[in-house]
């Protein structure tokens, strides 16, 4: 069932012309930013990675790698320490030691925005929506670097920034459409559907024009519908380029989709390899399958 | 295909809530401007009706409206100030007064005449900058202030930026009343806040100032100083009116061009803040309110962004402070009381946080019917009952109840208006809280771009959104 993915993916690579979403050179100035990430066929790099709270040690000396323009799963039962690692890495946490690399740059103990900047944006486990603003207007706080986030040109530079404003509200619309949810655009996000939530979240982080994302648990209380969407678009975007690590409880989904697992287990790297290697290892059956495959 | 059915409604919003408010006099009410007119010109016109009712001579009219208009004006723009804050950036500032203190009391530490033979020895001079300087200046030190706060406090969670900023304000208020800020020789002035004295507010009449700021591209011209003031202002203006008031026009003239002047502030403030919400800026801070850690996830600092508004909302303040203080002649520390500063949200809990119409709306409606209202109906019932003495005790005004005679009470009751407005506000707001917590446009469909967010026309085939 997995070599159906490769096909499946050229196939949607063919025929997508026209959706060529998240265009990523197209108006946002860090081309210096992504032009070094080209060289680098290895982005993003985790080292030694520890982080205790109190007398509990959450991550304990992980460590992996991810290549870039693959799609990377990252499993282990509760308590493993997945969404741990995962916000060291994104700078909501700062871990004890250990070092997080990303484009060859390290950026250990960044702020959460510094991170971003960098091209590495993560989405969150329960979609967080900015509840009282549009769908449209969710999506148009992404971008970075935007002109008129200067205070002074807001006001004053108004025209300078309605140029740059409709190219983001273009972005904006076609990425909306590229989930489909486009009919939503001037709808309070506080309206939407779980999966909608789901579905915005995605795209708003695209418009971001990112290297890589981290996606938490994308797939969490999404209906089999939705979830087979959310996975077309992951694809489709992974054959754009994009850089996919993804948490997620649902093993399967993981085995399915990724073609490289990293297994957690109290706090520590178990192994990593193919969905095939892993689904074989006998510390992994006995640690988070409890023997049962 | 149907999210383009927004063709008749500018930005596209426009969800099913209101539509129970439909068009009432060819006034079309689901605009919240034509609503604002609507209510000023009806608070006006109530005002006026109620003057001319009671026969209240023309002077007094036009002082209760010059004053309706002041108090109106003063309430929008700081319900606005406070909208930048709270509204838009969910900044929890509950020591606003602190901050019209500071601008009020070093725009005249900046402004006041140099110490000298003409000030008694027990008040304090001050540097004799001009007042443009000493106004800069006052809304200067309101935003370092509002820094000063917000550096520590932003760190943390929202509720302790409010602990953090009402504590500041009752710092000021004590700062201000101490016995060893009140002089001292600064650069060989001989400044200082005055303490619990206060500080005599000598540095010229506002309103001339600003005319004869105004007057400057005229004097040009016409090779006089001060044409705008002398000729037009006293020469006309205050001529005209001299002939429906013959004694001493000027006052009343005064009243009315003050409130003007604040009035063209207050718009000011109203598309400084809307350009401020509607723009890529604004909806950071928009976002901010939101979730921050959703928008720092997505590459904003978003420290800076509150801190930006913190600071031009306290900029802000700091100048209503100059505006509202500035023109009574002297300043004492006791008037900051954080009373004002509940007053302010008042208003903008009524107007609907998150909208500048409501704020203005909420100021407009807080001045008119709750701060100066009551005033005006006291004033109007007594008239009519040719002014009545009003029993002096509780006691008194109760005793003829046994029997049957209300009118002593009803006398007392209305001798106490004043306390019994902070009652009336209580009432008000509790009512709110049940009935309309958003307040009265509280929707939040104020748009957070600086261009509509209908579809690009390339794209977009149907589209009906192209009004603009």
């Amino acid at each position: 069932m997995s070599d159906a993915e490769p096909s499946d993916a050229t196939d949607s690579e063919t025929d997508s012309g026209g959706v060529t979403v998240p265009d990523a050179d197209a108006d946002v100035e860090l081309d210096a930013v992504s032009e070094s990430a080209d060289m680098v066929d290895v982005p993003l790099k985790v080292r030694d990675l520890r982080k205790t709270f109190g007398g509990i040690t959450a991550v304990d000396n992980a460590g992996f790698e991810i290549k870039k323009g693959s799609m990377t799963g990252l499993i282990g039962p509760n308590g493993a320490g997945k969404s741990t690692t995962f916000n060291c890495i994104t700078g909501t946490y700062t871990p004890d030691s250990g070092v997080v690399e990303f484009n060859g740059e390290d950026i250990t103990g960044l702020e959460p925005y510094e991170v971003a900047e960098r091209g590495l944006v993560r989405t969150f486990q329960i979609a967080r929506e900015l509840s009282e603003m549009t769908v449209l207007e969710n999506m148009m706080v992404a971008p970075m670097h935007q002109r008129g986030e200067a205070l002074w040109r807001s006001v004053f530079a108004r025209n300078d920034v309605n140029k740059q404003e409709e190219e983001i509200l273009e972005r904006a619309w076609e990425t909306l459409e590229f989930f489909d949810i486009e009919h939503l655009a001037n709808e309070y996000a506080g309206n939407l559907s779980g999966g909608q939530r789901k579905l915005l979240e995605m795209a708003r982080a695209l418009l971001t024009d990112p290297d890589m994302l981290l996606l938490d648990e994308p797939f969490a209380g999404v209906n089999p519908t939705l979830e087979e969407r959310l996975l077309e678009h992951i694809h489709e975007l992974r054959n754009q380029g994009y850089t996919f690590l993804i948490v997620e409880h649902d093993m399967d989904l993981i085995m399915e989709n990724c073609e490289k697992v990293i297994v957690m287990h109290q706090g520590r790297i178990l192994t990593e390899g193919t969905p095939e290697d892993v689904r074989n290892n006998e510390d992994v059956i006995e640690a988070y399958l409890g023997g049962e495959v | 295909m149907s999210e383009t059915d927004s063709g008749d409604e500018p930005k596209g919003y426009g969800q099913s809530e209101e539509e129970d408010q439909s068009v009432l006099f060819g006034i079309d009410f689901r605009n919240d401007k034509y609503m604002l007119l609507t209510l000023l010109v009806g608070v006006f016109a109530l005002y006026l009706i109620g003057g001319v009712v009671i026969g209240l001579p023309f002077r007094g009219l036009m002082n209760q409206l010059g004053q309706l208009s002041f108090w109106i004006a003063v309430f929008a723009m700081s319900a606005l100030a406070l909208n930048l804050h709270w509204g838009y950036t969910g900044l929890f500032n509950i020591g606003i007064v602190g901050f019209m203190a500071t601008g009020v009391y070093i725009t005249g530490v900046l402004s006041k005449p140099v110490f000298g033979s003409g000030t008694s020895a027990a008040e304090v001079g001050g540097f004799g900058l001009p007042l443009l300087v000493g106004i800069v200046g006052g809304m200067a030190a309101a935003a370092i202030l509002g820094l000063i706060a917000a550096l520590p406090a932003l760190r943390l969670r929202a509720d302790y930026l409010a602990i953090v900023t009402i504590a500041l304000s009752e710092i000021v208020r004590f700062s201000l009343l101490s016995d060893t800020l009140s002089s001292a020789d600064v650069a060989g002035y001989k400044v200082g806040l005055g303490g619990g004295d206060g500080v005599i507010l000598d540095y010229g009449d506002p309103l001339e100032v600003f005319v004869r700021t105004a007057s400057v591209p005229f004097d040009l011209v016409f090779g006089q100083s001060g044409w705008l003031w002398e000729e037009v202002y006293l020469g006309v203006l205050v001529e005209a009116v001299g002939s429906a008031i013959p004694n001493n026009p000027k006052p009343v003239v005064d009243n009315f061009a003050y409130a003007f002047v604040l009035l063209l502030v207050l718009g000011g403030f109203y598309v400084l803040i809307t350009r401020i919400g509607s723009s890529p800026f604004g909806r950071v801070l928009k976002a901010v309110r939101e979730d921050e850690d959703v928008t720092n996830a997505l590459g904003k600092n978003t420290n800076v962004f509150k801190i930006k508004s913190f600071m031009v909302g306290c900029a802000l303040m700091g100048l209503i402070g100059i505006l509202w203080f500035g023109t009574q002649g002297s300043v004492t520390p006791n008037t900051f009381r954080p009373r004002i500063t509940f007053y302010v949200w008042i208003a903008l809990i009524i107007g609907g946080s998150g909208s500048n119409t409501g704020s203005v709306m909420g100021g407009a409606i807080f001045a008119a019917f709750l701060f100066q209202g009551p005033r005006y109906f006291k004033n109007i019932v007594e008239t009519v009952l040719g002014n009545p003495e009003a029993p002096s005790s509780f006691g008194q005004a109760m005793a003829p109840l046994s029997g049957g005679d209300i009118f002593p009470m009803l006398l007392y009751t209305l001798d106490s208006i004043r306390q019994l407005q902070l009652f009336l506000m209580g009432v008000v707001l509790i009512w709110l809280m049940h009935r309309r917590p958003d307040g009265l446009l509280g929707h939040r469909k104020e748009s957070a771009s600086s261009i509509p967010l209908t579809r690009p026309t390339k794209k977009a085939a149907t589209d009906g959104g192209e009004d603009q």
